[in-house]
């Protein structure tokens, strides 16, 4: 014991071991009445992982090369031991990550985790989102299959209906006039460098966390409550230190969560072609359009949009931007939400029924933008955008005159 | 609180259930991948029937002999005619070339067909050549329309015409659609063999699409029920930390 101590010391002397451990884990205080929700943080970081250790392992034996990149992929499928493990693990943990962070972001939409003082918090989220997105879109291209190759020319082809500098946007991203070997070995390489700026960008994420600590399902400032608790007198009465309370907590969530995940990679690891589309085990033509192009389901809220703004004098570039707004419109989120109180438990009806029509508006879309257009599905479509839209932007009004109930003082469960 | 969870996730069923959809009304393949004699015979009518101009070129040799319960001079005396290297993939010789100038395009590699088309496709697929004679090869199919291909199973299936309807379209033109097979020609099997050839070969064409998905479940099994007791054991653990919580 005294060698391990002495041990400490030294490190301690040198590196802020132990004041780490302690303000973050230790003596970091978090409010005691998380629920299921609150598995989603450590579940996004659990997933970052897995993507990163099997990713880099199938980068081992994966070949960006347009001629060979198909076949690599079957040949990880068959011949590298435990390859189609490894694969699977990873193509399951995209779809898993975005599970994940979709609940992860409801959360922080219904219990008001992104308001006062967590505004910062919030938007390095939603840059760890874009992030994210863009991983999967460069990872998606990799197995080289057909939906691989024409999802990416669509989503470029996005780039080229901006006006004047559009076309040689498109050139520049692509690197050629089509995608061809080119983007392929580019897409590789900033799929390969992301998730390590993703990683990064998850440190500051916590970082933030920390310094203004964990909001909770009643959305009580437990810092400015009553001071302490058995650990510590100065600590928040209704705080409990991460570790080893969370931490257990979390390895409960884990195995639940490891539970569901690999029943997909053991069980249905193509998700009934929504994890792994079925025309992508058709190499990457050129020559050949599948008849219906649809993005992996991640996309397909944000794609609906795409589709559901007209185009006007034959350019698409209303429906991108319409796209575009979309998703950086969270970024103002925090300034939007103008009611007096924080979680949804103490909000009025008025705004549990808009946030859940929300929730079913964004399932929706995502719904239409799997499926061919027609005109139902475009009207519907357009329906959900205005209501995705009309969500945020009349967010100041309508959280405003909704009726609230009275905050405790002290969190409750 | 736990209602709106419920609701929330059923709410998301719809999207995961949704079909692959679209074109001709396909069988189903009723295949069975644990039954090794089905995947053997299926086996020797691929290599007999397809691979002189369907390559399966991520399939070894060795690697089906060991999966279907082959020892390795079996192959290679019996359903090897390509190559006579046992850890060779299933090439053929036929160049993309040649392919195009027999047959409109080069015949695609069927390595992983299975799983872009589904096997109720090929199972449907291999049962629905019909006699058409405005084609090269006087055969078409009923759900690979102007298909390049030739009935290379026609001696097994015999010949058969396809009866059309006419059915009213959704804008009110008359449209002829599928109803029935009627038989032209016998052929050296019966209809109800001739199904369990398609469906042979249906399953070992799944087979080679994903060689290791019967011991992927097979392990599942274990994996699932390794994580459950650890679950078990986790909860217990974070109960006793939690008891002083209040």
């Amino acid at each position: 014991m005294s060698m391990m101590k002495n041990f400490m010391g030294w490190i301690d002397d040198r590196y802020p071991m132990t004041k780490v451990w302690n303000e973050h884990l230790a003596q970091y205080y978090a409010p005691k009445n998380f629920n299921f929700w609150y598995f989603m943080g450590s579940l996004a970081l659990l997933v970052l992982v897995i993507q990163i250790v099997t990713g880099v392992w199938l980068a081992m034996s994966y070949k960006p090369d347009a001629e060979l990149a198909f076949g690599s992929v079957e040949y990880i499928m068959r011949d590298v031991e435990w390859g189609w493990l490894i694969r699977y693990l990873h193509s399951t943990g995209a779809s898993a990550f975005f599970v994940v962070i979709y609940l992860h972001m409801f959360r922080g939409l219904m219990y008001g985790s992104y308001r006062k003082p967590r505004e910062l918090l919030w938007i390095i989220g939603v840059i760890i989102y874009l992030a994210m997105m863009a991983t999967a879109f460069f990872g998606y291209l990799l197995p080289w299959g057909q939906m691989s190759y024409w999802g990416a020319q669509v989503i470029v082809n996005l780039f080229s209906a901006v006006p004047v500098i559009g076309p040689d946007l498109g050139v520049w991203v692509r690197g050629d006039y089509v995608i061809s070997d080119a983007t392929l070995n580019r897409f590789f390489a900033l799929h390969f460098l992301l998730p390590f700026i993703l990683a990064a960008l998850v440190f500051i994420h916590i970082v933030a966390l920390h310094k203004v600590g964990s909001n909770n399902p009643d959305g009580i400032e437990i810092k400015k409550g009553p001071k302490g608790n058995r650990w510590s007198d100065s600590a928040p009465a209704d705080g409990i230190p991460f570790h080893p309370y969370y931490t257990v907590k979390d390895i409960a969530g884990v195995a639940g969560f490891l539970f569901l995940f690999a029943a997909v990679v053991f069980f249905a690891p193509e998700m009934g072609g929504y994890f792994i589309e079925h025309p992508n085990f058709e190499p990457a033509n050129p020559l050949k359009t599948p008849e219906h192009i649809a993005p992996v389901w991640y996309f397909t809220p944000f794609y609906a949009i795409l589709r559901a703004v007209p185009s006007i004098a034959g350019s698409a570039f209303p429906g991108v931007v319409a796209m575009f707004a979309s998703i950086l419109i969270m970024f103002f989120l925090p300034w939007l939400d103008r009611s007096p109180v924080k979680s949804i438990k103490y909000k009025g009806m008025l705004y549990k029924v808009i946030l859940w029509i929300f929730v079913l508006d964004f399932i929706m879309l995502g719904y239409l933008g799997v499926k061919p257009t027609t005109d139902l599905y475009k009207l519907m479509a357009q329906i959900g955008t205005i209501y995705y839209f009309a969500f945020f932007l009349l967010m100041p009004i309508y959280s405003k005159i909704d009726k609230t109930k009275p905050v405790p003082e002290r969190v409750t469960e | 609180m736990k209602k709106l969870i419920v609701a929330f996730l059923l709410a998301a069923v719809p999207m995961l259930v949704m079909a692959a959809g679209g074109g001709a009304h396909l069988d189903d393949a009723d295949i069975d991948l644990g039954d090794q004699a089905s995947l053997q015979r299926g086996a020797k009518y691929f290599v007999n029937y397809c691979l002189s101009c369907h390559s399966a070129q991520f399939q070894r040799y060795n690697r089906m002999a060991r999966d279907l319960g082959l020892t390795e001079t079996e192959v290679i005396e019996n359903l090897m005619f390509t190559t006579d290297k046992i850890g060779d993939t299933m090439k053929i010789a036929m160049t993309e070339e040649q392919g195009t100038e027999w047959f409109g395009s080069p015949p695609p590699d069927l390595s992983v067909l299975a799983r872009a088309r589904g096997v109720d496709w090929i199972y449907t697929y291999l049962r629905s050549f019909y006699v058409d004679e405005k084609r090269p090869f006087g055969v078409n199919n009923i759900v690979f329309p102007d298909v390049g291909m030739p009935h290379v199973l026609w001696e097994l299936q015999g010949a058969q015409k396809a009866v059309f309807k006419l059915e009213k379209d959704a804008a009110g033109n008359d449209v002829e659609k599928f109803d029935h097979f009627e038989p032209v020609s016998e052929g050296l099997l019966s209809p109800a063999e001739y199904d369990q050839v398609a469906r042979d070969l249906t399953a070992f064409m799944s087979y080679i699409a994903e060689p290791i998905q019967m011991e992927r479940k097979r392990l599942g099994v274990w994996v699932l029920l390794f994580i459950a007791v650890f679950f078990v054991l986790s909860y217990l653990l974070k109960k006793e930390y939690w008891k002083d919580v209040h």
